[in-house]
């Protein structure tokens, strides 16, 4: 008999559906059918059990070929790796649980680390805006039940976040919102005629990288002022109309995306965006929220603004103070400029993500990925160390893109013998204490500070 | 009360490059403030940081002469390549740093007195939190001079920046206060959220001039390549900048921001492009 799991999470996309059923094998092996999910997030459960998987670390040989290693070699390798290296760079966490992130955490520290995650590539933008000028966000269950009025600015959710728009935002029937979709007004704005696009009700075809000056010309028009016939390639009778609908919300969220995180000013765009929803906010309800990408990488930054008081770009190497710079202390940038001598990529592929010739400085230095599957990163690495799918084979908390923490269950094992990120990451950090008090034993008078330092 | 005039005699501490680090360098204890008071020997013994390793100052540079009585006293020069050098001058509070060839991040970073002379390019955050003294660079500059720490909404507050080349993105954001002065051109966003201060760019701008700006002067000598629809112009002045006198056209904005209301009326920021 097989066996149905229900109210099972999505590891896929920040909208984090988690009423899906998972139909599994009688020998609880296999996944047999998913029920509610897109096809993505189909995709991710029966890839689990798919094809082969990899059921070892693995380390690079001489000759460039992967030779199988134990668990306990990996683990020393990787903390011997942290241990030497003057600035190591931790990168990744777009596919793991918050527990996972924790324990590399506390690795980072130890090993005076780098800790960084995928927003630094994507949604960081949002984090700087955030600081620079507020968050005046809500819960996609307000959203749900409210809202009248919804704006999606530089984002595809029909291909990113399928069922973001089904579940949230245009289709459902809320409490306020009996209607569904009849009672919503949809406003695209947006370069490309997407097909996020095909079911708004105004669509706005921004210049491509003048959204700013869009924003700009809505605040001017908003607070009562002329502005020119046309900005950034839309019509001046068009930026009023539309003004005026927003104004005239009952309640308005704004979702945006990588159109205005990764189009010139980046934090900027996001920044006047979050002014735009303030200067609404004199008239009526509006709200705004980041298009988080994937299913957890809200996580790292609840994590460690938690533990450091950072969400990401956490520059530890000074281990009792945490600095951060995204432009210094950004993987990127690191990379770029020569300023990291080991890599260790978990839950994300820098391989695939990363500019080539990011890839080439990081590939001068050890490099370690911590991954379910094969992916480009794991086939360029020095060492390969397999881990269980969180949501899939390993439970935990994942946070939504509106900041909602949710209990993720596990619905098969994990293949013989392979352990979680965060059992991977708690034996590292033992490891590193081991050898640093194997340091310590071997000089058991320790010098005194050289020097004086800055700004004690 | 009685104000004794003292004598200074500047004393001159070099620093030379001589064994560059792998990665990089962090050089916050390259200051007069830090040097002074202090022998060559001292001086090689302050700490600088290459990733997660402390090192002495004296493992990567030669040091010869000592630091003077005070910050005021003390000149420091540094020779060799420092372009992997970041954060030399970072609060300082007076006395003179001269860098022969290039410099990395946060130079002049926090700086609240005395002078800084960069004789080539420098990268990223230079100037960043600024109270007060001279920074001048006489290469380019990148992103964010003058500009505040990530989150910080008061940003420079005093003192002068003075960079001949171009700089890149992020000039003067969240400015408060004091001046910058740009000879070449300025990437997007200038005076970004600005609350006062003057900035001067003297080349072109290209975009993004004076977004979400509260209070505060810009001039552009060049063109604007995509001016805000938030600036409206209000008229044509004659105006004295960095020591000459010119015809600009004068707006004010950011129209889509808040604005301050002083004696009945609202105070705007204020863009000059030259006639
Ligand atoms: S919308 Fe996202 S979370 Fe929901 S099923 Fe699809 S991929 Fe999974």
């Amino acid at each position: 008999m097989s066996k149905k799991v229900e109210n099972v999470g999505c590891p896929y996309c920040g909208v984090c559906c988690d009423d899906l059923v998972v139909t599994v094998s009688d020998d609880g092996k296999k996944i047999l059918e998913v029920e509610n999910a897109c096809a993505i997030g189909n995709q991710i459960f029966h890839h689990a059990t798919g094809g082969e998987r990899v059921r070892l670390p693995r380390l690079r040989q001489p000759d460039g070929t992967y030779k199988d290693i134990s668990y306990d070699e990996a683990i020393d390798y990787a903390a011997n790796v942290l241990y030497k290296a003057k600035k190591p760079l931790i990168y990744g966490f777009g596919s793991t649980n918050c527990e996972g992130m924790a324990a590399a955490a506390k690795v980072a520290e130890k090993a005076g680390a780098v800790l960084d995650n995928c927003a630094s590539i994507c949604h960081g933008s949002s984090f700087l805006a955030m600081f620079d000028n507020g968050y005046p966000s809500c819960t996609l269950g307000e959203t749900k039940n409210r809202a009248d009025v919804i704006v999606y600015w530089g984002a595809n959710p029909a291909h990113a976040h399928p069922r973001h728009m089904s579940r949230y935002s245009i289709f459902p029937r809320g409490f306020f919102t009996g209607k569904g979709h009849k009672s919503r007004k949809i406003i695209v704005v947006d370069p490309r005629h997407t097909d996020t696009a095909q079911v708004a009700d105004i669509y706005l075809q921004v210049q491509q990288g003048h959204d700013y000056e869009l924003f700009d010309a809505f605040r001017a028009v908003v607070r009562g002022h002329e502005i020119p016939d046309v900005v950034a390639g839309i019509r001046r009778e068009q930026i009023v109309e539309v003004a005026d609908i927003l104004k005239k919300a009952r309640f308005g969220t704004i979702f945006y995306g990588m159109g205005l995180c990764h189009s010139d000013g980046r934090n900027h765009n996001v920044d006047i965006a979050i002014s735009l929803t303030r200067d609404l906010n004199d008239f009526t309800k509006w709200t705004i929220m980041a298009m988080r990408g994937h299913y957890n990488i809200t996580g790292p930054g609840a994590v460690w603004s938690w533990q450091y008081g950072y969400p990401y770009c956490l520059d530890l190497t000074k281990r009792d103070i945490a600095h951060m710079n995204p432009g210094e202390t950004s993987s990127i940038d690191l990379a770029m400029r020569d300023e990291v001598d080991a890599f260790i990529n978990i839950g994300t592929d820098a391989g695939a993500h990363f500019p080539i010739d990011a890839v080439k400085h990081l590939r001068k230095h050890p490099w370690i990925t911590i991954d379910p599957n094969i992916c480009m990163a794991s086939e360029i690495s020095d060492l390969h160390i397999p881990v269980g799918i969180v949501g899939v084979e390993v439970p935990g908390i994942v946070y939504r893109m509106d900041n909602v923490p949710i209990q993720y269950r596990k619905v098969i094992d994990p293949p013989e013998g392979v352990i979680s990120d965060e059992e991977v990451f708690e034996r590292i950090h033992k490891r590193l204490c081991e050898l640093e008090a194997e340091e310590v034993a071997k000089e058991p008078v320790k010098a005194a500070p050289e020097g004086v330092r800055v700004g004690e | 009360m009685q104000h004794n005039e003292v004598i200074r005699s500047m004393k001159t501490v070099t620093l030379t490059l001589t064994n560059p680090s792998e990665l990089l360098l962090e050089g916050q204890s390259i200051t007069p403030d830090n040097f002074a008071g202090k022998k060559a020997a001292e001086i090689a013994t302050l700490d600088v940081w290459e990733g997660k390793q402390k090192g002495p100052l004296g493992k990567y540079f030669t040091v010869a002469g000592d630091g003077g009585a005070t910050a005021a006293d003390t000149r420091i020069i540094l020779r060799g390549d420092c372009t992997r050098v970041k954060r030399i001058g970072q609060q300082m509070t007076a006395g003179e740093i001269i860098i022969e060839g290039n410099a990395d991040m946060y130079i002049g970073g926090w700086m609240k007195g005395g002078k800084i002379h960069v004789k080539g390019n420098v990268d990223s955050f230079c100037g960043i939190g600024m109270e007060g003294g001279e920074l001048i660079v006489d290469g380019n500059a990148k992103h964010h001079v003058g500009a505040s720490p990530r989150g910080e909404w008061r940003g420079m507050k005093g003192g002068l920046i003075r960079v001949a080349g171009s700089v890149g993105n992020d000039t003067a954001t969240f400015i408060n206060g004091g001046t910058i002065i740009i000879g070449g051109d300025a990437d997007i966003h200038v005076s970004t959220h600005g609350e006062g201060g003057t900035v001067v760019i003297k080349g072109d701008a290209r975009g993004r001039v004076g977004g979400q700006m509260v209070k505060g002067d810009i001039y552009v000598y060049g063109t604007i390549e995509n001016p805000l629809p938030g600036f409206k112009m209000v008229g044509e002045v004659e105006q004295e900048v960095d020591g000459e006198t010119a015809l600009f056209a004068h707006y004010i904005g950011d129209l889509g921001e808040r604005h301050p209301i002083s004696r009945g009326k609202t105070v705007y920021a204020n863009l000059y492009t030259r006639i």
